[in-house]
């Protein structure tokens, strides 16, 4: 199944996220929140990003979600310090994070593709809300 | 330059010493918080390089100094420094002395990596502004035979020219693009701290002879 990273500046806004996706997963479904500093401040943390991208990783890939500017640039190094054979499989999804996370977790639960997974998750920009 | 170990210790040091200043100037044009980033980022440097010990390479002291700064400044100067750094260990593996040439390499390692890791050029505002003239400073330099602190004097004033250049363009890049043409006349926090490192170096070059 393929695993999924939130990456926030915010620790708390991660593992919120999480915290809803989990209502929508299949029990042991790899979400890993990878939000904020060590010292709780905000920020984000390039190795905690690339633990966070191992521990999601069960051989099938991981689609990972971010918030900000320099989330993706934090995840990007991650994925520098990361062995190539897991490197090729990890994908940045361009989405909201939230709403793609969501959309992302339950397409992930389906047993779906890396492929299909982020482009479910990206699909969660064209949302409408009201 | 015979410790590379120092002459980091000392950049993070003004670093340290500027937290305020560079906080000041992001905080008119950005989110306020390079100065804390980084000062925070080289606090956890400096512990780092404790125990790692006086006697390794430049290019493992690098490489520490790059991993530290990815996971402890947090905002957007951590992964392009800490590129900036990790890059810079790749030509200086293995080296103890730092000579012309793999200073040369070192530059351009970072300034790659530090487009590549910000999709940014040269005139958007940003480090690159002080950094890309210090480098074309440095090889003019080099190639005109003079010493390696007389090229880092060189590299050192270019890019205290280009953070005065980033006063008169509209940042394009991160935070500040939010402010449009009101971002002209303020220069930019990341030029600056680019510049302070290099001045540190100089200094602390000529300190050594």
């Amino acid at each position: 199944m393929v695993g999924i990273v939130i990456v926030s500046h915010s620790q708390k806004v991660a593992e919120g996220i999480r915290e809803m996706a989990l209502q929508m997963a299949r029990p042991g479904q790899l979400i890993i929140a990878a939000g904020g500093m060590d010292d709780g401040g905000i920020g984000t943390d390039v190795v905690k990003v690339s633990e966070a991208i191992v521990a999601a990783h069960s051989g099938d890939g991981v689609v990972v979600m971010v918030d900000l500017g320099s989330a993706v640039m934090s995840t990007d190094t991650a994925l520098e310090l990361l062995d190539e054979e897991v490197r090729g499989k990890v994908k940045i999804a361009d989405a909201p994070i939230l709403e793609g996370t969501i959309s992302a977790v339950v397409e992930a639960s389906l047993g779906s593709s890396l492929e299909i997974v982020l482009a479910t998750a990206e699909g969660a920009r064209n949302f409408k809300k009201c | 330059m015979s410790s590379t170990f120092e002459a980091l210790a000392a950049i993070g040091q003004t670093i340290i010493r500027n937290r305020q200043f560079l906080t000041d100037l992001d905080a008119a044009i950005g989110d306020g918080d390079h100065g804390i980033n980084m000062a925070r980022g080289f606090e956890a440097v400096a512990v780092k390089l404790q125990s790692l010990g006086a006697d390794k390479d430049i290019g493992t002291v690098m490489k520490t100094v790059g991993m530290t700064l990815v996971s402890s400044v947090g905002g957007a100067s951590g992964p392009l420094y800490g590129t900036a750094f990790l890059r810079a260990a790749s030509p200086s593996l293995g080296k103890y002395e730092l000579d012309k040439e793999t200073a040369a390499l070192m530059l351009a390692a970072a300034i790659t990596g530090i487009k590549e890791r910000g999709k940014a050029v040269r005139g958007e505002k940003t480090m690159l502004d002080a950094l890309e003239p210090a480098y074309d400073a440095f090889v003019e330099g080099s190639n005109a035979e003079k010493s390696l602190i007389e090229c880092l004097e060189l590299a050192c004033e270019a890019a205290r020219q280009g953070v005065e250049f980033t006063k008169t363009i509209i940042a394009t890049k991160g935070r500040a693009s939010y402010l449009g043409e009101r971002s002209i006349g303020h220069q930019d926090p990341g030029a600056t701290s680019s510049y302070i490192m290099l001045q540190t170096l100089v200094e602390f070059a000529r300190a050594r002879g």
